[in-house]
């Protein structure tokens, strides 16, 4: 099998990376502002990001930090928020090439976001960790400095920019999951049933107050996990992805 | 705020990179079950359709402008533009819808 270069992998994933910073900022500019208002320094709030390249667990964070919350909980919080991450990583398992050695899992490990994740699994084959890496290294300094941009001005970016830049994820996710979808019956149910599932979790009284990062895990175990019962993927179709 | 700043961010960067970092470093053998292996296959499509809706509807200043450019971003996928053109245009849509309702 024809292996692509390290650099063009990296290369690609840089690319790959280029929506993923630009929506990064819009939410950690978001981020940034909230840390400053809620009592931390420019520098803490930067820290946070540096070290935990998270949205969810982020927010969470703080609003914990800003109640002097037990650390316990703390603990527990990030834990329950960032669960997906655990399936995401499992998932990454299989997909990275088998010889990869354990410095470099430690290291896309850092990087497993709902992003990054959702463009490395979406390469065809097996893939060089020189993928993720690329995507790492353009997106996360959008997390980073948008979060510094945030904290020091909230009057850095006019609302509308941020207001437009904050769909570009979303639609990012979109051209992952949508083309395939309309090449593969089962995958395309699997989309709109994760949706609706999601969609009544937010709706629905009750289960809306069930926890976004909860959501998420609910609906992934449950619908992947009907449709690998009802549908397994053929051998023949396996090897892609 | 009451506990040690620094603390607290370690607790969350620790606790948040054990959970990314044990499955792929304690799962190293290839799956051969055909339920895992097809489970793994449909995660990603789940996850990323979770993620996406509702939350695209509340990811601009208005729902409005989300579903125009949730619409447009449907559209672009469907005809298999890249990642970035997908989200520059449905950047583009909300940034043009919030103009004329402004």
């Amino acid at each position: 099998m024809p292996q692509e270069g390290t650099a063009a992998a990296w290369k690609r994933g840089m690319k790959d990376g280029i929506p993923i910073c630009l929506g990064y900022f819009a939410v950690s500019f978001t981020f940034g502002m909230m840390a400053v208002g809620q009592g931390l320094t420019v520098w803490e709030a930067v820290f946070i990001s540096i070290t935990n390249v998270t949205s969810a667990g982020q927010f969470a964070g703080l609003t914990l930090i800003a109640a002097g919350a037990p650390y316990y909980e703390m603990a527990i919080t990030q834990l329950i928020i960032n669960l997906r991450y655990c399936l995401m990583s499992f998932a990454l398992s299989q997909k990275l090439q088998r010889n990869v050695p354990f410095f470099h899992r430690f290291l896309v490990a850092y990087g497993v976001t709902d992003e990054i994740f959702g463009v490395t699994v979406s390469q065809e084959g097996k893939v060089s960790p020189s993928y993720p890496y690329g995507a790492m290294s353009v997106a996360i300094p959008g997390w980073v400095l948008g979060t510094l941009a945030g904290a020091i001005s909230g009057n850095l970016l006019p609302d509308f920019m941020v207001s437009a830049l904050g769909i570009a994820i979303y639609g990012m996710f979109l051209a992952i999951i949508i083309p395939p979808a309309t090449e593969n019956k089962v995958v395309m149910k699997v989309v709109i049933g994760a949706m609706v599932m999601s969609g009544l979790f937010s709706f629905l009284p009750l289960l809306n107050r069930v926890s976004a990062g909860f959501v998420i895990i609910i609906t992934t175990l449950l619908v992947a996990g009907v449709a690998a019962y009802l549908h397994p993927v053929e051998e023949a179709s396996e090897g892609g992805r | 705020m009451e506990g040690n700043i620094y603390l607290y961010i370690f607790i969350m960067a620790g606790v948040t990179y054990l959970i990314r970092m044990a499955p792929l470093a304690l799962v190293q053998r290839e799956i051969t079950s055909p339920f895992i292996k097809s489970f793994l296959f449909y995660v990603p499509y789940a996850t990323l359709a979770a993620m996406t809706f509702p939350a695209i509807l509340y990811s601009t200043a208005s729902t409005t402008s989300a579903l125009v450019g949730f619409a447009v971003a449907l559209f672009m996928a469907y005809k298999k533009k890249s990642l970035l053109t997908v989200a520059l245009a449905a950047c583009a849509a909300v940034f043009v819808v919030e103009r004329i309702i402004g």
